[in-house]
């Protein structure tokens, strides 16, 4: 009964969410837009801060590296800005307004180890997830989203493969479906954890490329990332996090030797060809 | 067949298919466990629901039971999020605990009424055609029948209205938070679903056998297929197979009907676990074999198109040089002929173009370990399997 009860107000909650969101235009149309505000930000396992007082202003149209040591906390501030795991403290808005009303603005790629490639589905059926945010609870997939699946497919060079069981793809296959079901969502904003953690050289620049075509359209794309030499390749904007924020801005004012040794801690230099 | 007969048989097969349900996704959220836990816990439920309304059948006795089922996975989660012990710790805590209170409450006070420990851990099948269910004054049939037909009808509706947010769940608990289908909602939803069938069917098969009709069909579905809707498919064929096989099994021994059909759902697990085609052992150890005589035939290969110099490639210092037995040798060379990858000329062996071909490929796939070679090589290598 309890069971029933929150999932009518759920259901009632999105429904008016839905609704504001088709009557109201949910990004301002301006330029120089904050997409994503991170306020006074603490998040705590048992008692123990693994991010602390955490402020970022992330603008519109970036393609972000966040960089730090592990457990520096990078995956855990994109989940708290997801909502998937609950500050103990501080606030986090999307184009102004809280997460949970511009969910459909936001598509999030976890780290490829999160789930059990095991799991008895098909490639296509792991990018049709992706479109179950916009269909809302009971509604099922029809031919619209199929075809949207498809279409991400395509993109990420993957439609030979749709219907292969997800543990016969190799790392870099699996990353690429994750990645099209990022992109069936049709986001403003793409958070990402990891995308290369595993992946060779060829699914690498296949997947950087999709992330430079999505800054080209405007997009928001924030990538948790692990090899520092191609930031600036990659990137142009760059956090620095080791449980609090180190530094955060443009690549070319802010990748340098200060920022890094402040965030791992040792002497850190990187060679950058000038 | 009388119909008590078909009654029973009825009754079994809902009670497997109203378990098979929660049980595909039990296996595959990696918590068969707390399904046994929830048997077990239960039975302060039934015992102090049974108090109450005097009726095992009673809708309140399988609400309070299902109560219970959901305190026992609360706590297991409490005791594990403390981090102090591990979930499998947590949950051998937990459930003796509530069961014992549900033995000592049946001791204490149930000695004057019809309810004993045997009859809710074993349940009794043959006796379900006699409490029959009477609607002003008409036999409508037995009454477990009603009551598990009734759960079956609300699990299979939950299954269709939430089949996707089961799967996205089970899937990526990630990827659903972040859509906004709240994991906790559904894991809550499946462990009422888990709790409300387990009592439903104690009555019939027992709180302790009905954990092998959710756990066994699936396990052996898992084995079967790679795609979610077929795996529920199989699990229900299997566990309603499972229910009436079992059933004739008992007849024909004379034995307990629901140990017949849990000994019924381990011999059907023990087939599909050695002959499943591309997960049973037998399968695994056959594609195991045959990849280490590809790999035998690749070195072989290898090593001819390495060295030009005939006493390199003479058939006698073959097997000295790879430093294999002579039967593994002799397989090798045997094979290699068959698929014309090499000649024999005097005793020496050479490389034909097919051969020389092969080797190349292959090694382009090993280096690059570029997935688009091995699609364009898995035909070849199938030309030698079998």
């Amino acid at each position: 009964m309890i069971f029933w009860f929150v999932l009518y107000q759920d259901k009632m909650n999105r429904n008016k969410i839905m609704k504001e969101q088709t009557n109201k235009n949910k990004i301002p149309a301006s330029a120089g837009n904050i997409a994503v505000q991170v306020d006074d930000l603490t998040v705590a396992y048992n008692y123990k801060p693994v991010l602390w007082d955490i402020d970022l202003e992330i603008p519109e149209g970036v393609l972000m590296a966040i960089v730090g040591p592990n457990g520096a906390g990078k995956s855990t501030l994109i989940k708290s800005i997801l909502g998937i795991l609950k500050p103990i403290a501080g606030s986090v808005s999307i184009y102004g307004k809280s997460y949970k009303k511009q969910r459909s603005l936001v598509a999030y790629v976890p780290q490829k180890g999160s789930v059990d490639w095991d799991f008895p589905t098909t490639a296509l059926d792991v990018v049709m997830m992706g479109t179950y945010g916009s269909l809302g609870w009971i509604k099922r997939p029809r031919q619209k989203e199929k075809k949207a699946a498809l279409e991400a497919l395509e993109k990420v060079g993957m439609l030979p493969f749709k219907n292969r069981q997800i543990s016969q793809l190799s790392g870099g296959q699996q990353q690429r479906i994750f990645l099209a079901r990022a992109l069936v969502q049709n986001a403003s904003i793409y958070f990402m954890d990891e995308p290369f953690q595993g992946v060779d050289a060829t699914t690498e620049i296949a997947i950087i490329n999709i992330l430079k075509e999505l800054r080209k359209a405007r997009k928001t794309v924030i990538v948790v990332h692990h090899d520092l030499q191609t930031v600036p390749e990659y990137f142009d904007w760059v956090t620095f996090l080791n449980v609090k924020k180190i530094a955060t801005g443009p690549v070319k004012d802010i990748f340098n030797d200060d920022n890094l040794t402040k965030t791992y801690g040792i002497n850190y230099k990187v060679s950058i060809q000038e | 067949m009388s119909s008590a007969q078909i009654e029973i048989q009825l009754i079994a097969s809902l009670v497997a298919i109203a378990c098979a349900i929660p049980g595909t996704f039990l296996v595959l959220r990696k918590m068969a466990m707390i399904s046994d836990a929830i048997s077990h816990s239960i039975l302060p439920g039934i015992v102090v629901g049974f108090f109450i309304t005097q009726d095992l059948n009673s809708p309140l006795l399988i609400f309070l039971a299902a109560l219970t089922g959901i305190i026992t996975v609360v706590l297991v989660e409490y005791i594990q999020k403390t981090g102090l012990v591990k979930e499998d710790t947590a949950i051998g805590l937990v459930f003796p605990a509530l069961f014992s209170i549900g033995v000592i409450l049946i001791a204490k006070n149930a000695n004057d009424v019809h309810l004993d420990v045997d009859a809710v851990l074993l349940g009794e099948l043959a006796f379900a055609p006699f409490d029959r269910l009477l609607i002003s004054g008409v036999d409508v049939g037995p009454k477990s029948l009603w009551v598990i037909g009734i759960i079956l009808i609300i699990t299979i509706g939950l299954l269709l209205a939430f089949f996707k947010e089961l799967k996205v769940s089970t899937f990526d608990k990630g990827l659903a938070a972040s859509l906004g289908f709240s994991p906790a909602i559904i894991h809550y939803g499946l462990m009422s679903v888990s709790s409300v069938t387990t009592v439903g069917a104690f009555d019939a098969v027992g709180a302790i056998l009905v954990v092998a009709l959710m756990i066994a069909p699936a396990a052996t579905a898992y084995l079967l297929t790679t795609d979610l809707k077929k795996m529920l498919g199989l699990a229900i064929g299997f566990g309603v197979f499972s229910a009436i096989a079992g059933y004739w099994v008992a007849h024909w021994l004379d034995a307990s009907i629901a140990g017949s059909i849990t000994t019924v759902l381990g011999l059907l697990f023990l087939v599909v676990y050695l002959f499943a085609p591309s997960k049973g052992v037998i399968a695994v150890l056959y594609r195991e074999k045959q990849q280490r005589t590809e790999v035998s035939l690749l070195t072989f290969l290898l090593h001819l198109r390495n060295h030009s110099e005939e006493n390199e490639r003479h058939v006698n210092h073959l097997n000295e040089h790879i430093n294999w037995q002579k039967v593994r040798s002799k397989t090798v060379l045997e094979l290699a002929l068959k698929n014309n990858m090499i000649v024999i000329n005097n005793d020496i062996v050479s490389l034909t173009k097919k051969g020389t071909l092969f080797t190349t490929q292959a090694i382009d796939y090993i280096i690059t370990n570029e997935d688009s070679q091995i699609e364009g090589m898995k035909d070849d290598f199938f030309l030698f399997r079998g």
